[in-house]
């Protein structure tokens, strides 16, 4: 008897693409160049995040001609977003057998009350997370895997420093509270208390946390690395640079090796110009992307 | 107590470093070629196969690993290590460390939301092992010196040649450690 869509066949796939970089890609000619440098996944979309932010607008679930061009061009996983709450765009992609779905801020959300019951669904799904809260109710719906939200297509790190380090102080509250503090915890947080009873009893999430929302250089990559995530998503970073091939393997690199700071200084030599970024406080507040999720 | 080496490119080296101490041995993240003087057996990861290959090529680790394996110290490759431990890939000119006789197919029971779990028999390691297999591989055919360990739906999913394992499932996301046990034993030989 064989089981699909299990949480451990589910948040598996994401224990193996830790330590590893996950690029956007429009075309399967990107998703060449990103499975040259060395991407463990490739995310399939009609325009990266910087491009969105630009066109404004409805974003939507990419074409999904776009998709089935990158599934074909290679061979490594293929995840995709899907709008939050957006049942239908999700089940389209499942049934396209994309290999992961982000249900992703990105886009403009479906739904401003609900997000995906991801528990249904034999494709996993990666969600966005500011905090600790954030995180524990993705999971309590089912997600298998979690990222940072940062501030997407801006190419400034900070939303995403201060996401990651605000994830991971909670975690260390928690695991170092008595059992009778934690009810009023999860009351706080607006997080499921059997969900964080098992991370205090683990002492860690249950799925991975990769960084997301602003890495732009390899030495970005390496940052969130330190500060604890176990992979990371590079949106506009790579192909909003000068010579995407060359950032692609830098910021692989530089993401395997994040403590070899001489590596990280080679690499990081004569690779072209970064995407340009943006300052997080010249967006107004209504187009942060973060904010969108419930 | 042996010490366990588990190659630390990319993938799921916490998990792995965990199942061997469970299995009684000293678990070691390699990140550097050097670093393989002082293991007495190395575990090849799952996770992407291009990548590792890639930063196995970057770091020089290329002949590092084979000449670990040649000297007739012991490897164990799951998932993505069974195909790097083959000396043939379907669909590709290039295979990668080679040192395993045998023809491996990757992905070759589906996509993502055809991954499985499945309870398998490993001859003389374990009956109803829980075996977790996520985008795998099989092994499609095996030379006269491969000895096949287990089978799911008639496709090769565990195989032993002397001093080298691979399983295309991974051992290592489960409590079950019997398998990396076996490997534990096969070093401690």
């Amino acid at each position: 008897m064989s089981k699909v869509g299990t949480d451990r066949v589910k948040r598996g796939m994401a224990e193996m693409q830790k330590g590893g970089v996950i690029m956007d890609v429009v075309n399967a000619e990107q998703a060449k160049i990103a499975e040259e440098a060395g991407a463990v996944a490739v995310m399939a979309l009609e325009r990266v995040p910087s491009d969105i932010r630009a066109a404004g607008g409805v974003a939507r679930m990419a074409d999904p001609t776009i998709v089935e061009e990158v599934m074909n061009a290679v061979s490594i996983p293929v995840m995709a977003k899907a709008r939050i709450g957006h049942i239908v765009e999700a089940r389209v992609l499942e049934a396209m057998g994309v290999d992961y779905i982000d249900e992703s801020e990105v886009l403009t959300p479906a739904d401003e009350v609900y997000h995906l019951n991801k528990r249904d669904y034999t494709v996993p799904f990666v969600c966005g997370c500011r905090n600790l809260g954030e995180a524990a109710r993705r999971i309590g719906e089912g997600t298998s895997m979690l990222r940072t939200k940062g501030e997407p297509g801006t190419g400034n790190i900070v939303e995403a420093v201060r996401h990651i380090r605000e994830v991971n102080a909670q975690v260390r509250k928690l695991v170092n509270m008595n059992e009778d503090e934690i009810m009023t915890y999860a009351k706080e947080l607006g997080a499921p208390y059997e969900v964080l009873l098992e991370i205090k009893e683990n002492g860690r999430l249950p799925v991975v946390n990769f960084a997301a929302g602003g890495v732009a250089t390899p030495a970005d990559a390496a940052l969130m690395m330190q500060l604890g995530a176990d992979g990371v998503f590079v949106g506009s970073g790579i192909f909003k640079s000068d010579n995407p091939a060359n950032f692609a393997r830098a910021i692989v690199e530089a993401t395997t090796h994040y403590e070899d700071y001489d590596l990280i200084a080679k690499v990081s030599k004569g690779i072209g110009t970064a995407m340009k970024g943006l300052e997080i406080s010249t967006i107004a507040p209504e187009e942060r992307m973060q904010d969108r999720g419930w | 107590m042996v010490k366990i080496g588990v190659l630390g490119l990319q993938g799921a080296i916490r998990e792995h470093i965990r199942s061997v101490e469970a299995a009684g041995a000293k678990g070691i993240i390699i990140k550097y070629k050097e670093q393989l003087t002082d293991i007495d057996g190395l575990i090849i990861p799952g996770g992407e196969s291009t990548t590792m290959r890639r930063l196995i090529d970057k770091y020089d680790f290329f002949e590092a690993l084979v000449d670990f394996g040649k000297q007739g110290k012991p490897i164990f490759g799951t998932c993505a290590g069974l195909i790097l431990l083959a000396n043939d890939i379907v669909g590709q000119d290039h295979a990668h460390l080679s040192l395993m006789d045998m023809k491996v197919e990757r992905n070759a029971f589906g996509r993502q939301r055809e991954s499985f779990e499945a309870e398998i028999d490993i001859k003389g390691v374990a009956d109803q092992f829980e075996a977790v297999f996520i985008r795998a591989p099989y092994i499609m055919e095996v030379g006269p010196e491969v000895d096949v360990l287990a089978t799911y739906q008639d496709k090769i999913v565990a195989a032993q040649q002397g001093h080298y394992l691979c399983s295309a499932f991974h051992p290592e996301l489960t409590d079950d450690h019997r398998l990396t046990e076996y490997f534990v034993k096969m070093v401690e030989k």
